[in-house]
């Protein structure tokens, strides 16, 4: 029998999420909607009827007895009126439902012990002048995502898992396949191999006289899939007629090594990079995207995203502990028109809400804080969102290494394995189209970050135990990757049927590269199992022992005892064909607008402020718990009223040391629209200059690449990913800052009515940088009436891709770019002049030019200032919109107390600098050329227009 | 020599303020071991031992089915003699964010006329959203041990979604008042009680903060244990962050009672 329970807050109280749904259905143009409010259901499955028993569940542990009303087997109504509709939604089977799975372990703890099942659904009573068709549309576009969730239009029906099928051992008959025919096989198997892949297969398993089982075609799909082995970046590319043999070697790691640099400990081969931050401790950075499945379940994908992340700082070395995380979105512009959308395509603002809540819930709930991000607006993201995730760790140095040895367990833990996310890894590698909210909904999955909490804290336990010999996450690919790439200078043997389910009903090759998230793979020495089981029960998380390492260089599968599958892992992780591709790029030719010379610059500078690029982000960074853990020494938001920007964040790792790590960003598509190669180059530096702005030492800082491409079959848009490596050697050598980890994810591409629609190529640069004494870090607000104000660097007339330009919708030439030897001194003089402790406030000067860069530091300080702005160092003769919104790289403002002056100008010669004005207390942003006043903006109004673009 | 009071900073699945929980009672001279209820309130830790058991921050169970309810219903169940014994021996006990709103679901606050029901909530914010920002706060009543007077409003954050203090009647909330129970309430720099932000999350009357009639028992919204470094202030480049109104006061308050009565 099922009994639902009904709970909702009390009518006579507001129900916040009723009303925040109410807000956003009358933004979707339906006006009419009168109110809102949230039942939660709880169905549960007994043998028996004891309905005082299941009135006791009610008042004590579902509803609270202050704000709830509950009902068992009634329906709640709030108003009795006729216009009254109900909505109804449950998940789909298998989807991860944490309500429900803790309401049953709580049940069965307490000892109510006929509860055979527990699920949940969300009930809307929604109640307005609305018809049929509008509360379809509330639905689809609100309520309920296709995905992992039904509207159920029968109540009383409820949706359970279908009965296992038996599981055959299935060939698949490729020997005597033609090209056609092997390319078919690949398709209708969501394999994403092509066929000069599949002919090696073919070949391989022709010298073996047999077919492969399923299982051994998932498990070399998985592993050569681009999201496993990055296959472009690894290939042969055909760029402009030369040859590049391995594009990622002969340019980003290149440069890392020439570098040579001794903080580094561990790069590019590890889940992430490792740098050294004190003689004992270490630092860990890895930034990944998730755009694909966040396009579809922005909530599940951009949880799943960080999720998967944290995993990866707890999977490098024996393992990091996770202490901070970052986040950069480009979405398409908020106030999209709705019915131009095509379909397949969920709206902007929904994706937006959806990854910032999927973020917000995962890191928050983990307890690891959000501390630095970006987020770009843009219609080359409408189709496919990009979404990267990053996470910092520390790690003691001495545990920065692994290597599993032969005999040691294979033990998989944390949560249990179900049918989610199956072919998530060659789904990243394909295109989406129209049809891709049906075709692969078994790629979306939603995580539960309290498992991984509980994984997190059993394991640092552990590893501080020295239990363990090796680790590492199940992220794409599964179990299939992670046991795969463990043990590939050994050999394993895997039994199947040891891995815990969620439910049963799962085949074989369905264990071995299901994406269930939360779970983790560690090798362990026979000795130690007995104290990792203690470790694991004490922190209720589950484990199990699926198998061993061997000296065979093999790995070997089994199920029920019977072989599934045997590889050579020489042949699973070298034998892949290398891809061929051809790329070439030509300079494009924007035209420079000619924009008129005389523009009201008060005017200018308020509408940068309202860009969405531009605008203060308040709104998501206050979501995030910024400053859990309380290591937080720079905050996102700062100055006088705690909403002024910061360049990046600080944490303080001990309250015994004033050393910090900071961490910055930097991104710039638009530049990469006119040269990729510039792009590159301006995003190193601006990450740079933020890190160095925050008080990080510029000679002990490293970075990291993400890139975000579009379809890199396209040899012009392969080209321009060539071009951007290429920016990256350059940059990374001669400011002496080495990558140290990396990720890519090609092909982002939308198939509109047989028309690819690619992103804009876009490249993220992360930062991490070791900041010597916290307590001399600035940050980007004003501070003192009657400080100066210098501008460091050369303003050159370069507005291609700029701000200023977007503002008439033009793009231009003059991209900004980069005099590398004096970036280098400037980042010094800058580190050195922060040092000494001269500087009070300093702000980089990136989007916006200086006209923003003032107005923020203003904003942030309450305070004003008088400038003028003919004292500006620059370069031939520029007009009064150049200097002020020009975004020419190495430039900084900065404000020193004047009795620094003279201590202040003796180190910073030899680097282009001018002092510019004064701080003032006089509410307004005065800007002058010479006598001549150019701007006078009331810092209220800019702080308005600035605060007031992006709200929930 | 003298006896270093001795914390025990309880986990469950999901907490995750354990850890600055215990750096702040350590910088304020208290020796703490952080574990889980099995631990404590079994033979595996002498419970004896403690004088302050501390709830902290974090995400109880995912805050499913509702902020600190399962974690309420577990103690309650299993452990709820134990720890009622711990407050009868004149024992301290802090709850902070969902530490506060297990207590307040087990009815150990406000526990008027020494009735251990819940008559009190914490429920969604106003906002309808998770916030993380600094307010201050106002003591108005010196009846907690872990509050003395300062004449000056403590600054600290707040980071939650499930806030908003409310009571069963207007009754409970007068008794409160009349009680002396309400020990902080959200104002703004002015010290004036205003709405949002300075009231992150709509409670009534502004109630950031209440003890029980014995005033060793404190619940809190705010994170006094995020806020006892310099650094950790928002505006420590601004201005000088005095050590009185930090939340590490709160902490030693609590430090110095047990030294002082206790041992």
């Amino acid at each position: 029998m099922y009994y639902r329970i009904e709970v909702s807050t009390k009518p006579e109280l507001p129900d916040p999420i009723g009303e925040d749904i109410k807000k956003d259905i009358y933004h979707l143009g339906l006006e009419n909607i009168k109110n809102i409010r949230f039942i939660r259901i709880f169905i549960l499955k007994t043998k028996k009827i004891k309905k005082t028993a299941l009135l006791k569940i009610s008042k004590d542990i579902l509803a609270d007895p202050i704000s709830d009303i509950y009902n068992l087997d009634n329906h709640i109504t709030h108003t009795k009126k006729k216009s009254t509709a109900f909505v109804e939604i449950a998940y789909l089977p298998g989807v991860m439902d944490p309500v429900a799975l803790t309401t049953q372990r709580l049940l069965k703890k307490i000892g109510i012990n006929f509860i055979e099942d527990v699920q949940t659904r969300n009930r809307y009573e929604i109640s307005g002048l609305l018809n049929k068709r509008d509360i379809q549309f509330i639905v689809k576009k609100l309520l309920m995502n296709s995905q992992i969730q039904i509207w159920v239009k029968d109540e009383k029906k409820i949706f359970t898992h279908r009965k296992p099928a038996k599981t055959k051992i299935r060939k698949v008959n490729i020997l005597e396949k033609s090209d056609k025919e092997l390319l078919n096989i690949s398709s209708v198997g969501l394999l994403s191999l092509n066929l000069e892949e599949m002919k090696k297969i073919q070949h391989y398993f022709a010298l073996k006289r047999r077919d492969p089982v399923d299982i051994e075609l998932e498990t070399i799909a998985q592993t050569w899939s681009e999201h496993c082995v990055h296959k472009t970046f690894n290939g042969i590319i055909n760029y402009n007629g030369n040859r590049i043999n391995n594009l990622l070697r002969t340019t980003i790691m290149k440069a890392t090594e020439e570098l040579n640099s001794d903080f580094c400990i561990s790069v590019f081969k590890d889940n992430a990079g490792i740098i050294k931050f004190t003689n004992d401790l270490s630092i860990t950075f890895k930034v990944e995207t998730h755009n694909h499945p966040s396009a579809l379940e922005p909530y599940g994908g951009a949880g799943t995203g960080i999720g998967g992340v944290i995993r990866d700082t707890l999977g490098t070395g024996l393992g990091a502990k996770p202490i901070a995380n970052t986040d950069i979105f480009c979405f398409g512009p908020m106030d999209f028109p709705m019915n131009k959308l095509p379909s397949g395509v969920l709206h902007p603002k929904r994706i937006f809400k959806g990854v910032i809540a999927g973020v917000r819930d995962y890191g928050n709930r983990m307890g690891i804080p959000t501390v630095n991000g970006a987020i770009i607006f843009d219609k080359a993201y409408l189709y496919n969102p990009v979404v990267y995730c990053g996470s910092i760790g520390i790690i003691p140095t001495r545990l920065s290494f692994k290597a599993p040895q032969a005999g040691d367990i294979i033990v998989v833990f944390g949560g249990k394995t179900g049918k989610d996310g199956i072919h998530g890894v060659t789904f990243a590698s394909l295109e989406l189209d129209e049809k891709s909210e049906i075709s692969s909904s078994g790629a979306v999955q939603i995580g539960n970050p309290i498992t991984e909490k509980k994984l997190t804290d059993a394991l640092l336990e552990a590893r501080n135990e020295n239990l363990y010999n090796a680790i590492t996450d199940c992220g794409g690919g599964g179990l299939s990757s992670a046991v795969g790439e463990m043990g590939k200078d050994l050999g394993v043997s895997v039994h199947l049927e040891k891995v815990p389910l969620k439910y049963e009903g799962l085949r074989y090759d369905e264990i071995w590269i299901s994406e269930s998230q939360e779970r983790m793979v560690i090798a362990v020495p026979k000795k130690n199992m007995k104290r990792v089981k203690d470790i694991f029960n004490k922190h209720s998380v589950d484990f199990a022992p699926i198998g061993h390492f061997e000296n065979t260089g093999k790995l070997k599968l089994f199920y029920n005892k019977h072989k599934v599958g045997e590889i050579e892992m020489n042949f699973l992780h070298k034998g892949y064909p290398q891809s061929r591709k051809n790329a070439y790029w030509k300079k494009k030719r924007f035209a420079e607008p000619s924009l008129r010379k005389k523009v009201n610059y008060e005017n200018i500078l308020l509408k940068l402020l309202h860009q969405p690029n531009i605008a203060s982000k308040e709104v998501v960074i206050r979501q995030y718990d910024h400053e859990v853990q309380g290591l937080s020494a720079l905050k996102p938001l700062t100055g006088k009223m705690n909403d002024g920007p910061s360049d990046g964040a600080i944490l303080r790792p001990s309250p015994d040391s004033k050393k910090g790590i900071v961490i910055s960003c930097g991104i710039n598509p638009y530049y990469g629209k006119i040269d990729p190669y510039w792009m590159a180059v301006s995003s190193i530096e601006e990450a740079m200059r933020n890190a160095v702005s925050c008080g990080g030492n510029p000679n002990k800082s490293a970075i990291l690449d993400n890139f975000s491409w579009g379809d890199v079959n396209n040899p012009k848009i392969l080209g321009e990913l060539v071009r951007a490596s290429f920016g990256c050697y350059d940059t990374s050598t001669a400011l002496k800052v080495p990558f140290i980890s990396g990720k890519d994810s090609l092909n982002n591409v939308f198939s509109l009515n047989g028309k690819k629609k690619s992103i804009l190529s876009t490249l993220l640069i992360s930062c991490i940088s070791i900041c010597d004494d916290v307590t001399r870090s600035p940050s980007s607000d004003f501070k003192k009436e009657g400080s100066l104000i210098y501008i460091i660097g050369k303003t050159k007339k370069e507005m291609g891709g700029s701000h200023y330009y977007r503002l008439f919708n033009k793009t231009g030439n003059s991209v900004p770019k980069l005099n590398f030897k004096l970036s280098y001194k400037i980042l010094n003089k800058i580190y050195n002049v922060i040092k000494k402790g001269y500087v009070n406030s300093i702000h980089d000067c990136s989007e916006g030019g200086i006209g923003v860069a003032l107005a923020e530091m203003s904003i942030g300080g309450r305070l004003g200032a008088t400038l003028n702005i003919e004292n500006i160092n620059k370069e031939g003769n520029l007009r009064i919109d150049e200097l002020l919104f020009s975004e020419s790289n190495s430039r900084f403002i900065v404000e020193i107390p004047e009795r620094k002056k003279k201590m202040f100008e003796k180190v910073i010669q030899g680097i282009p600098f001018a002092q510019i004005g004064n701080v003032e207390n006089s509410g307004k942003l005065m800007i002058f050329k010479k006598k001549r006043g150019i701007a006078e903006l009331k810092i209220n109004k800019m702080v308005s227009n600035w605060k007031q673009r992006i709200t929930w | 020599m003298v006896k270093k009071p001795q914390v025990f900073v309880l986990k469950s699945a999901g907490t995750n303020c354990d850890e600055e929980t215990k750096m702040a009672f350590e910088l304020a001279g208290a020796c703490v071991e952080i574990g889980f209820s099995e631990e404590l309130f079994t033979s595996k830790k002498n419970l004896d031992k403690f004088h302050t058991i501390v709830f902290p921050g974090g995400f109880s169970y995912g805050d499913d089915i509702a902020a600190g309810k399962v974690w309420a219903t577990d103690i309650k169940y299993f452990f709820f003699e134990k720890l009622k014994n711990f407050i009868k021996q004149g024992k301290l006990i802090l709850g902070i964010c969902n530490g506060f709103q297990v207590l307040v679901k087990l009815g150990l606050l406000p526990a008027l006329e020494a009735k251990m029901e819940q008559s009190v909530s914490l429920i969604f914010n106003d906002s309808a959203r998770y916030e993380d920002r600094w307010v201050y706060l106002k003591g108005i009543s010196k009846k907690s041990v872990f509050f003395e007077d300062t004449n000056e409003l403590l600054y600290m954050p707040v980071a939650h979604a499930e806030g908003k203090f409310i009571t069963k009647d207007n009754e409970t909330l007068e008794k409160l008042f009349v009680n002396n129970q309400v020990i902080f309430q959200y104002v703004n720099k002015d010290g004036k009680r205003t709405g949002y932000p300075a009231n992150p999350n709509g409670s009534v009357r502004n109630i950031a903060g209440i003890c029980d009639a014995t005033g060793r028992i404190l619940g809190m919204m705010p994170h006094p244990e995020r806020a006892v470094l310099k650094t950790q202030y928002p505006n420590w480049r601004r201005k000088e962050i005095k050590t009185h109104i930090t939340g590490l006061t709160i902490i030693k308050n609590a430090v110095d009672y047990v030294k002082r009565i206790l041992i």
